[in-house]
C-alpha cells in the first residue's frame, strides 16, 4: 500500500509539473500578452506597455519565467493578478468554494441516478425499465448544458418560480445547476454500470450463486454489482476531474461564481498568473481524485488488494 | 452429470436471465432509433448543403414588423428582437456547426490514431514518454484545454478546428494504443513474424484491419464531444464570428431574451441536442455491431 502511494505520489508531482509546462508555453507562445489587452482600454502609447512589460517580468526569457514560477510556488506563492495585482490564490479560494459545492451536489445526483437505473436497466435487460435507462443515457451525454441548463430554467424559474435562474447564494440557487450537470454525470454512469452489470451478470460464478441458492437480491447488489463497480468508480473519477475544472459553460449559464467562470475570464484577459493557478490547482485535485479511485479499487477488490501487497 | 448441468443451466437461462418480456421487448424498437437518427444526419447535413431549399426565408432578412414573434405556420421556429426568422438562421447555421464538428474528428481520429499506433506497435521508452504526455494533457479538462488554445489563437474557422483537435487527440492515441498492443502480441501476429514477414505488411495487413473498429466508434461518438465543444466555445464567445451565426452563437444570443421570446435559444439547442443524440445513436449501434460477443447473439 504504501509503496503504491510514493509511487503515485511521484508520478503525480511528474504530472502536475508537466501540466504547468504545458499551460505556460501555451501563454508564452500567445501572439499577445496581457500588456495589450490593458493598454487596448487605455490607449497607452508603446513606451509605457515596454515598461509595464519589464515590470512583469514578461521580456524575460522562457526559461527564466518559468524558473521563478516554480520557485514561486515552491515558496507557497501563486503570483498575482496581472489585472488588479490581488494574489492568485485569494482570488481562488474566494470562489473555490461555489464550485465544489455544485460539484458535490451534482455527482451525488449523477451517483444516485446513475448507479440506480444502470443495475436496474441491467437486471430488467430489453423491458421498458431497461429503454427507460438508456434513454436518459443518451440524453445525458448528448444534450448540451447552456442548452438543458436554460430550459430548466424556462420551466422552472420563469414559468413556474420555483428556483431563481441566477446567482450562487443559498441552496435554491444550486439546485438548476446541480440538476443540469447532475444529469450529464448520470448519463455517463448509466451507460457505464449498465453495460458492466450485463457482462458480469453473464458469467459463471453467477451462476453458480444461484445454484447454491442464494437470493437474487443477495446475488445481484452484494456479489454483481460490487464486480460492476470498478468501471463505475472509474468513470466518477473522471466525471469529478471534469466538473471541478470544466463548469465554465454551467457557470456562465446560471451566472454563477466559481473558478470555471473565474479562468475563462483570466483566459481573455490574457491574465496568465491566474490561468496557471487555476490549472494548477484544478490538476492537483485530478491527481487526488485519481489517487482515491485508485485506493478504492483495491478497498472494494480483493484481487486487487492482494496484487499490491505483494 | 455434465449433460444435468447444461440443461440446469438453460433452464436458469430462461427463467431469471430473461425474463418474461414486456412491451417494447422487440429487436425492432432499437432498430427505429437507428433509422429516426440516420433521417435526422441526413436532415441536418441537407441543411448545411442546401439551405436555400429547405427555408423560404434568408436569415440575415430583417423584418422590423416581425419582431418577436412566437411560432406559428409561418414562422415555424418564431422570430427574434431583430425579426429574423429563427427556422432560416438554425438551416443556415448548421452548415458551421457542423463543418468545425467533421473537420475536428477527421483531423484528431487521424492524428490521434496514427500516433497511438505507432508508439503501441514500437513501444519501449518512445510509449512511457507519449502516456506521461497524454496523462499531462488529460489532467486539464478538455474545454478549459479547447478555450485557452482558442482564446491563445484568436477565432477563425482553422484555429477553432485546431484547438478541439488537440483536446481530443489524447483519447484516440490512448483507446489505438491499448487496441494494439492487445493485439500486436498475439500468436497469428508472431506466426507471422517468424515466417519472416516485414514490420510494415505485417502492420498494414494484419494489425490495421484488427483494429478500427473502435476507432470508428470513437470517431462517431467523437463527432458528438466536437460539435457540443465547439457549440460551447461559440456560447462562450470564442467561436468564428460570420455573417450568420452558428447554433451555439444563436443560443448564446437568445439567452438574453428568454423571458421575451424562449423560440429563440430552445431551437437552436434542440438542433445541437438532436444531432448529437443521433450521432451517439449511430455510434452506439456500430458498437454493438463490431461487438462479437453481440453478433453470436
Amino acid at each position: 500500500m504504501l509503496k503504491l502511494l510514493i509511487n503515485r505520489c511521484c508520478t503525480a508531482l511528474f504530472v502536475l509539473f508537466g501540466s504547468l509546462l504545458a499551460v505556460f508555453s501555451i501563454n508564452y507562445f500567445l501572439p499577445t500578452d496581457v500588456v495589450d489587452s490593458l493598454s487596448a482600454s487605455n490607449a497607452s502609447n508603446p513606451e509605457i506597455a515596454e515598461n509595464l512589460r519589464k515590470e512583469l517580468g514578461l521580456n524575460q526569457p522562457f526559461y527564466t519565467q518559468f524558473s521563478h514560477y516554480i520557485i514561486g510556488i515552491l515558496h507557497g506563492d501563486f503570483g498575482a493578478s496581472a489585472i488588479d495585482g490581488e494574489p492568485v490564490i485569494d482570488k481562488i479560494i474566494t470562489q473555490f468554494p461555489a464550485t465544489l459545492s455544485l460539484t458535490l451536489t451534482s455527482i451525488l445526483i449523477a451517483m444516485i441516478v446513475g448507479l440506480t437505473l444502470g443495475v436496474l436497466a441491467a437486471v430488467h435487460q430489453n423491458t421498458v425499465i431497461d429503454y427507460v435507462a438508456r434513454v436518459i443515457g443518451l440524453f445525458g451525454i448528448s444534450m448540451p448544458t447552456f442548452w438543458s441548463g436554460i430550459l430548466l430554467i424556462l420551466i422552472f424559474s420563469i414559468s413556474l418560480g420555483w428556483f431563481p435562474a441566477m446567482g450562487s447564494e443559498g441552496f435554491s440557487t444550486l439546485v438548476l445547476p446541480s440538476i443540469t450537470l447532475g444529469l450529464v454525470g448520470a448519463g455517463f454512469i448509466v451507460r457505464v454500470v449498465r453495460n458492466s452489470m450485463l457482462e458480469i451478470i453473464s458469467e459463471n460464478f453467477i451462476q453458480t450463486l444461484r445454484a447454491k441458492g442464494l437470493s437474487e437480491r443477495m446475488v445481484i447488489y452484494r456479489h454483481a454489482l460490487r464486480n460492476a463497480l470498478i468501471p463505475a468508480i472509474t468513470i466518477i473519477g473522471v466525471i469529478i476531474g471534469d466538473f471541478l475544472g470544466g463548469t465554465v459553460v454551467i457557470e456562465t449559464v446560471f451566472a454563477r461564481k466559481g473558478i470555471g467562470r473565474l479562468v475563462a475570464d483570466a483566459i481573455i484577459a490574457k491574465d496568465l498568473p491566474i490561468v496557471q493557478g487555476v490549472v494548477f490547482f484544478t490538476a492537483i485535485f485530478y491527481v487526488v481524485i485519481n489517487l482515491l479511485v485508485d485506493i478504492s479499487y483495491s478497498v472494494i477488490d480483493p484481487r486487487i488488494r492482494r496484487q499490491i501487497g505483494r | 452429470m455434465r449433460q444435468v448441468i447444461s440443461e440446469y443451466k438453460n433452464h436458469k437461462d430462461v427463467t431469471i436471465l430473461k425474463k418474461k418480456p414486456m412491451i417494447l421487448h422487440s429487436p425492432k424498437f432499437s432498430n427505429i432509433f437507428l433509422w429516426l437518427s440516420i433521417l435526422v444526419i441526413i436532415f441536418l447535413g441537407s441543411c448545411s448543403i442546401i439551405p436555400g431549399w429547405i427555408t423560404p426565408y434568408t436569415p440575415t432578412t430583417m423584418q422590423a414588423d416581425q419582431i418577436l414573434q412566437a411560432p406559428s405556420f409561418k414562422h415555424l421556429f418564431g422570430t427574434d428582437y431583430f425579426g429574423r426568422d429563427v427556422f432560416s438562421l438554425v438551416v443556415y447555421g448548421s452548415r458551421a456547426s457542423l463543418l468545425v464538428g467533421i473537420c475536428a474528428v477527421l483531423v484528431s481520429s487521424l492524428v490521434g490514431s496514427a500516433l497511438g499506433m505507432i508508439v503501441g506497435y514500437i513501444g519501449g521508452f518512445m510509449d512511457v514518454i507519449f502516456m506521461r504526455i497524454v496523462e499531462i494533457i488529460q489532467t486539464i479538462p478538455s474545454i478549459l484545454l479547447a478555450l485557452a488554445l482558442a482564446a491563445a489563437m484568436g477565432p477563425s474557422f482553422v484555429n477553432l478546428v485546431i484547438a478541439i483537435t488537440i483536446s481530443a487527440i489524447p483519447g484516440y492515441a490512448r483507446v489505438m494504443r491499448g487496441q494494439i498492443l492487445s493485439i500486436k502480441n498475439r500468436p497469428f501476429i508472431l506466426a507471422s513474424r517468424s515466417i519472416g514477414t516485414p514490420s510494415y505488411i505485417i502492420f498494414l495487413k494484419h494489425i490495421l484491419p484488427n483494429s478500427y473498429s473502435p476507432l470508428i466508434v470513437m470517431a462517431t461518438n467523437g463527432l458528438g464531444t466536437a460539435i457540443l465543444t465547439s457549440a460551447g466555445l461559440s456560447f462562450l464567445g470564442l467561436g468564428v464570428i460570420r455573417d450568420i451565426p452558428d447554433w451555439g452563437l444563436l443560443l448564446s444570443q437568445g439567452r438574453n431574451y428568454l423571458t421575451a421570446g424562449w423560440w429563440i435559444a430552445t431551437f437552436p439547442g434542440l438542433a445541437i441536442a438532436l444531432f448529437v443524440l443521433a450521432v451517439n445513436i449511430i455510434g452506439d449501434s456500430l458498437r454493438d455491431y463490431f461487438d462479437p460477443k453481440k453478433r453470436i447473439e
